[in-house]
């Protein structure tokens, strides 16, 4: 882990007031290793606020535990840090009390996927406004590169030394009969395209999703036959294939790909506007 | 649209006869609580049905979450966000629980959790008590620390205690757990609410940070000159009183995570971090504790119990005093921190102390060892899924006192 105070004579980061004041003080900028993609996507969040000038206190930000944890020494505005997989649901406890707020969840795969699948799918199923950005790396980063839901299958991981026997999740599919209301996939080449698609969802009234594709060099690049971070990062990059395209490809040939773009959206209504009206209602009876 | 806040007229006035589950529901929504998270649970299943529909009136939130885990976060993004929460479960549920009360107590947000105690291991036997959870109460959680913990025992003190407890949250910024049982839960009893005057006087609201947002500091700390904790007012999602990073992980108390060796230090931040959660509470135990007593003045022998068989143990006083011996009650309202100071005041006086206790010896194991350091002996009595019957205890002083 290396310390870096920020460099005193440049001028002040145009993001200098949003972002985290440890910086300040010393602390850590990033402890992402050399390629991973996770510091790209936290430094396009300020790009997202900075470009769209959003008060930060009305968009908090809940990240969840693995790699994507350490997202708040960069992300802009204010992060609670959950415990592992309870992102979506501490976010819906805040959103209801405070329904002004839309509330940004930030998870890995380990923690959306395997230890919080039950509270992604019903707030999926809630359609409760939020914006939900699945990070997946394929592999439990931090904990040192065990498989994930997410791993391909036959990949080589820290606890599946002879490759991976499992199918891995489609998030999107699954975000998709779960209910929720708007879908997009990336990866990390395609950093204008998230940029955009995050915010078209934070206008969106409901649940979001958005999964990003990223890499992970160090464990699940390693292990699988690709010695530099940017082997990893091209093999990505061409595997993607954005939706037009796959709408005439072949089903056999789809499967090896990554089919990339804004999937789904649809208009359904809102959980706490709902819960909101019927406050009303309620109220305006026993008056 | 604006955070509920707390109307006097929406708390329930004059008196009803009601269930136990439902003078907790009450309590709560007159202390000022305006978010329920939970999921169904016998024998607490009251709690989340009568708030259902309470909450709704009062413009509070209601939800029934998708599972126990997911309830406690909820609740704990709801205090985070500003409203005073709380969940309710049982046994299984409460273990469930566990992971989340831990992380409530390292971010130090107020919340309760009413654990309404049913027969364990396992599933047990869902509609018989059991004081399974008093242990778990305090040593649950990973990590070390203390949580206030009530054991009301009739419908009108899981009114009042249930005032206590979300008061006692938002002093010290910690989750408080309250601890009904099968049998109380689905009691039925005469409970008297309070005025709007004097409930106006009792409820202590949410306290929000004022000034300099720079200068705001998010977490407990100890004023180095005169060793007291310093505890601010609780963060606010929505709002800028927030730390940029409020951190599950160990943190110091501007809420920067924290590593032991890596910060030059006099002391390490996570002893300072630990000392400070739990010293707050500890150091407090006076102004937590609350007791019952009855003729502890001259009394032989003395029934310390809490919760339950505070009930049979009264009748049991009663009986015995007609005969003319001479016994004592101390009844404990709260268990945690475990009220030392007036337990060693008992034990300097009365040299025996019977144990009434619905499982097999949990806060006995305190008890017993507050009494031994002043040369007085403690004898248990245990019961499991019933409750002592009041002859019982009265065989059982007269065997000790026999002795």
């Amino acid at each position: 882990m290396t310390y870096v105070r920020p460099p005193e004579e440049r001028p002040p980061h145009p993001m200098g007031k949003l972002t985290m004041s440890a910086k300040m003080i010393g602390q850590p900028i990033h402890i992402f290793c050399r390629g991973c993609g996770y510091g790209s996507i936290a430094q396009n969040f300020c790009r997202l606020f900075a470009e769209e000038n959003l008060d930060a206190t009305k968009y908090p930000f809940f990240v969840g535990v693995g790699c994507n944890s350490a997202l708040p020494t960069i992300l802009p505005g204010y992060s609670f840090m959950t415990l592992h997989g309870r992102t979506v649901c501490t976010a819906t406890g805040a959103k209801l009390v405070r329904p002004e707020l839309k509330p940004i969840c930030i998870a890995g795969d380990g923690d959306l996927l395997s230890i919080g699948t039950n509270h992604f799918v019903q707030g999926c199923r809630r359609n409760i406004d939020m914006l939900t950005v699945l990070l997946n790396n394929r592999v439990y980063g931090m904990t040192g590169g065990q498989c994930a839901p997410t791993t391909p299958t036959g990949a080589k991981t820290s606890t599946t030394k002879w490759g991976y026997l499992e199918t891995p999740f489609n998030a999107v599919e699954l975000a998709r009969v779960a209910g929720a209301t708007f879908i997009a996939r990336w990866t990390v080449a395609n950093p204008r395209q998230y940029i955009n698609t995050w915010k078209r969802a934070l206008k969106h009234k409901g649940f979001s999703f958005v999964e990003i594709i990223s890499t992970c060099p160090t464990y699940f690049g390693r292990f699988n036959d690709f010695p530099e971070p940017v082997d990893l990062f091209r093999w990505i990059k061409n595997s993607a294939v954005s939706v037009k395209k796959a709408a005439d490809m072949d089903p056999e040939e789809l499967k090896e790909r990554i089919v990339v773009g804004e999937l789904y959206e649809e208009q359904k209504p809102e959980l706490t506007e709902l819960y909101y009206e019927l406050v009303e209602k309620v109220r305006g009876k026993r008056e | 649209m604006n955070l509920p806040e707390l109307k006097i007229g929406d708390s329930m006035e004059g008196k009803d006869l009601m269930m136990g589950n439902h003078a907790f529901v009450e309590g709560a929504i007159a202390a000022g609580c305006r978010f329920f998270a939970g999921y169904p649970i016998t024998p607490q299943n009251e709690v989340p049905e009568r708030m259902s529909w309470r909450m709704p009136e009062i413009g509070g939130v209601f939800m029934q979450m998708e599972d126990e885990l997911a309830s406690i976060a909820a609740v704990i993004g709801a205090s985070a966000a500003g409203a005073k929460a709380c969940t309710s479960t049982s046994g299984p549920g409460f273990c469930l629980m566990q992971e989340c009360i831990s992380w409530a107590v390292g971010i130090e947000l107020p919340l309760v959790i009413s654990d309404v105690q049913r027969t364990g291991p396992s599933s047990g036997i869902v509609s018989l008590p059991h004081h399974s959870d008093v242990m778990q109460a305090h040593y649950g959680g990973n990590g070390d620390y203390v949580l206030p913990t009530y054991a009301p025992s009739s419908c009108q003190e899981l009114f009042d205690l249930a005032i206590d407890a979300f008061n006692t949250a938002e002093i010290y910024r910690t989750p408080v757990i309250f601890l009904s049982d099968a049998w109380l839960g689905q009691l039925y009893e005469v409970v008297k609410f309070p005025t709007p005057e004097e409930l106006e006087k009792r409820v202590i609201p949410r306290r929000i940070a004022e000034g300099n947002p720079q200068t705001y500091i998010p977490f407990t700390r100890k004023d180095k000159k005169t060793g007291e904790f310093i505890i601010t007012p609780t963060y606010q999602l929505g709002t800028v009183y927030m730390p940029f990073w409020v951190p599950s992980v160990s943190h110091n108390p501007m809420g920067l995570p924290i590593e032991g060796d890596t910060m030059q230090q006099d002391e390490i931040p996570s002893y300072a971090l630990v000392e400070a959660l739990n010293d707050k509470i500890l150091n407090n135990e006076e102004k937590i504790v609350q007791t019952e007593e009855l003729y502890l003045d001259d009394a032989d022998v003395v029934i310390v119990c809490y919760g339950m068989p505070g009930r049979s143990a009264k009748g049991a006083v009663r009986e015995l005093r007609k005969e003319g011996i001479k016994v004592g009650l101390l009844r404990f309202k709260t268990v945690w921190p475990f009220p030392t100071k007036k337990m060693t005041e008992v034990a300097q006086t009365v040299k025996k102390i019977v144990v009434p206790e619905m499982n097999w010896g949990q806060l006995f194991v305190e008890i017993d060892r507050y009494a031994a350091k002043e040369g007085a002996k403690a004898w248990l009595l245990r019961q499991i899924s019933k409750l002592h019957e009041p002859s019982e205890i009265v065989a059982k002083v007269k065997e000790v006192l026999a002795q």
